[in-house]
């Protein structure tokens, strides 16, 4: 036997993997084994480290080295120079985009360094599938501390006290949510994982469920105590396979160690849980409707009340969460109230984890303090805007959130600021948008979406949504009318107010906030017929440049001839036949032709 | 598992398995250029890493370096105990490298026969 001296985490995220993190793993088995090294180096997958723009990740220890974009081929030379030799392989470090520096460790990454890792604090440190690495950084702690030193009542007052909001949207107090359902009298009660996650842009609670589910796990445990809750389930999309299969490991191994089951802790509580696979319809994200669908009905919401908390799941008392927001819990038990209550703003506690899309150089998870501002999440961690370009908007809480645009980005990001900006904090998607991005053609798409995913069964959302996207449609195609902006907004607000569930209520937030900030671009698309962003192809004008030769392969592409011009001369483009397609921009070998 | 104590006994033990992943505790640090490859730092790794598994050490991490320059005296391996200096050991051997983890790693008593430098650590 020999002693461990170094262990090699690869990302086993579903970003890593889709960029080949699987054959990263594979390849360093194998030449940890040709050289011999086997016994002294161990090889661990581990859940997603956020910084997924440059994946696959590979962590060597005991030196914290941190390597990106591991290819197959590259292993061999880390393998031979770093884990045999010592030498690190420099070209692999990441670099910082402003500086162009080389960082070797992990926590001297500026992705980082303004990020505050609670929910997180596993994901990537330890093997999601090894329960035993769980439980040595602290695992199962906080479940043991309520079973057998907390009354349920004492739990509920902790979280109460930490001042918990839910992470999936609302952000309704989680302890008031507990004592509702703790204070239904009934002989059997569920609690309920919403793992639904559907937002655009929106993968952390993929990441914890993949990285550390454990940690969701505990959380469900000590709220089903808390309440009087006997069984759970964790809802599910059937999209995210390897969370499905990270969980039924996990449930396994909690079980087998006593961490689930029967008179857990000796304590006489009890607890089973399932995992219940949704086929991925957005509303089933709402509480209603996916307890319809665990109970095997259609998805759609019903009115409330009553609430889940007094008759939910076949009509028993039921207590719903989602990942993130159980992912909170076992800390506030082990570390107490007044340690969580450290981070964030007077009405919003703790952490939120954001994830980081779009036009942004460092796409991926980060978690923050609440309270810090849009500026250091988009610019500090997330590297500023891809390519140099200007910053336009970004777009936060999905399609129920709003835009902010860059004269809000020094607001603090709670919950409350963000409401009264016109977002929300929802489930923490963010998509950054720079000068390209037409803001229409940005208020179509989520619209689009909501519309798309619209359940059906009341009229305001079935009916209105399709009506403020016909309505988006004809302005961005050029047809906008005098007066549409009007119409839109007294759509919006009808919707907003009778609309039965939060799908509907807040579909229309997308449109209200790019109208708040920039309604100019809608009366450029109206009035004057254009699109500002050049974005919109039926208000594009094509325009043929200096740069043409005169080699006739657009006017031969063009289907309606509206290009002419003699050979080896400049070629002109009639406007009043231009369909907008855009065939001669893709035929132009010389890039003569752009929209303007 | 009953008890909140039984938890933290079963934590105490699984800690040791990771404890790679915490920069921690005493640091061995062997020469691993050519020089100290040549001169045998492999086999000198194998043994102490050995040593560590037999003896059951806890908290100690081993990590490897490039050349310093003193390729003469190689195999070099350092010794690195919190708050102390770091020991630097010249021309070790199997024997003089059991002898260290034995001497310095676990008792603290530096091997002075071979020692050939000392930093201060601040």
């Amino acid at each position: 036997m020999q002693h461990i001296r170094a262990h090699v985490l690869v990302c086993g995220g579903t970003g890593c993997k889709s960029s080949g993190s699987e054959k990263v793993e594979a390849a360093f088995r194998s030449e940890i084994e040709k050289m011999n090294l086997q016994n002294e180096i161990m090889v661990v997958e581990t859940g997603c480290h956020g910084f997924c723009e440059h994946g696959p990740l590979v962590i060597v220890y005991p030196e914290g080295t941190f390597y990106c974009s591991v290819k197959e081929d590259d292993v061999k030379e880390i393998v031979e120079e770093h884990l045999f030799k010592g030498r690190i392989v420099d070209r692999l470090l990441y670099r910082e985009p402003l500086t162009q520096e080389k960082v070797p460790t992990y926590s001297e990454i500026g992705f980082y360094k303004k990020q505050e890792r609670i929910v997180l604090e596993n994901c990537g440190v330890i093997n999601p599938e090894a329960i035993e690495e769980y439980v040595a950084l602290g695992g199962y702690e906080g479940l043991a501390k309520a079973l057998t030193e907390m009354t349920p009542e004492g739990v509920v007052e902790e979280v109460k006290k930490s001042g918990l909001r839910g992470r999936g949207g609302g952000g309704f107090p989680t302890g008031m949510k507990w004592q509702f359902a703790a204070g239904s009298v009934n002989d059997k009660k569920y609690v309920i994982c919403n793992a639904d996650e559907g937002d655009p842009g929106a993968f952390m609670d993929r990441s914890v469920l993949e990285g550390d589910p454990h940690k969701v796990l505990e959380g469900m445990a000590i709220c089903a105590y808390a309440i009087g809750a006997d069984e759970g389930y964790i809802y599910v999309r059937a999209e995210y396979p390897l969370a499905i299969q990270r969980l039924e490991v996990a449930i396994k191994q909690a079980e087998e160690m006593g961490f689930l089951g029967n008179n857990i802790f000796g304590s006489g509580f009890n607890l089973t849980l399932h995992i219940k696979e949704g086929a991925g319809a957005f509303v089933c994200g709402e509480e209603t409707a996916l307890m319809a669908s665990i109970e095997g009905k259609r998805g759609m919401p019903r009115p409330r009340p009553p609430f889940p908390a007094v008759s939910g799941l076949w009509g028993k008392p039921t207590n719903i969460n989602n990942v993130e927001t159980f992912a909170n819990v076992a800390n506030i038990i082990v570390k107490g109230a007044d340690w969580y209550c450290g981070y964030g703003t007077e009405k919003s506690k703790g952490t939120k984890v954001f994830a980081l899309t779009g036009k942004i150089n460092n796409t991926g998870l980060a978690e923050v303090p609440m309270g810090i501002t849009m500026k250091e999440i988009i610019y500090d961690i997330g590297g500023g805007i891809n390519d140099g370009k200007k910053f336009k908007a970004v777009q936060i809480g999905g399609p129920s959130g709003g835009c902010l645009p860059e004269h809000l980005l020094d607001l603090p990001v709670d919950y409350d600021s963000l409401i009264s900006a016109g977002a929300m904090m929802g489930s923490g998607g963010l998509v950054v948008m720079d000068e390209d991005t037409c803001m229409v053609d940005v208020a179509k798409f989520f619209l689009n979406f909501t519309q798309s995913e619209s359940c059906g069964k009341c009229t305001p959302c079935r009916e209105g949504t399709k009506r403020m996207l016909e309505i988006l449609t004809r302005i961005t195609e050029g047809l906008g009318r005098e007066g549409d902006i009007e119409l839109l907004e007294s759509l919006a607000k009808n919707i907003k107010e009778t609309a039965l569930c939060g799908l509907g209520q807040t579909a229309p937030n997308p449109v209200l906030s790019t109208l708040k900030h920039f309604r100019n671009e809608y009366e450029a698309h109206i009035m004057e017929k254009r699109c500002p962003a050049g974005v919109c192809d039926k208000l594009a004008n094509y325009v043929i440049t200096d740069a043409c030769k005169g080699c006739g392969l657009c006017a031969k592409g063009c289907p309606v001839n509206a290009i002419s011009g003699t050979v080896k001369e400049k070629h002109i483009i009639d406007e009043t036949i231009c369909i907008k397609c855009g065939a001669c921009m893709t035929a132009c070998p010389f890039k003569a032709i752009v929209k303007a | 598992m009953k008890t909140l104590d039984d938890l933290k006994a079963l934590r105490e033990k699984l800690k040791e398995d990771i404890r790679v992943r915490k920069n921690d505790g005493i640091k061995i640090i062997i020469g691993m250029g050519t020089c100290g490859i040549a001169a045998g730092a492999r086999e000198i790794m194998s043994t102490i890493l050995d040593e560590i598994a037999t003896r059951n050490l806890q908290n100690v991490q081993v990590q490897q370096t490039g050349c310093i320059g003193m390729c003469e005296q190689e195999v070099l391996v350092d010794v690195i105990r919190p708050g102390e200096d770091r020991i630097t050991y010249g021309k070790v051997d199997v024997n003089d490298a059991k002898r260290i983890v034995a001497e310095h790693v676990v008792n603290g008593r530096i091997v002075e026969d071979k020692v050939i430098g000392k930093i201060k650590q601040d």
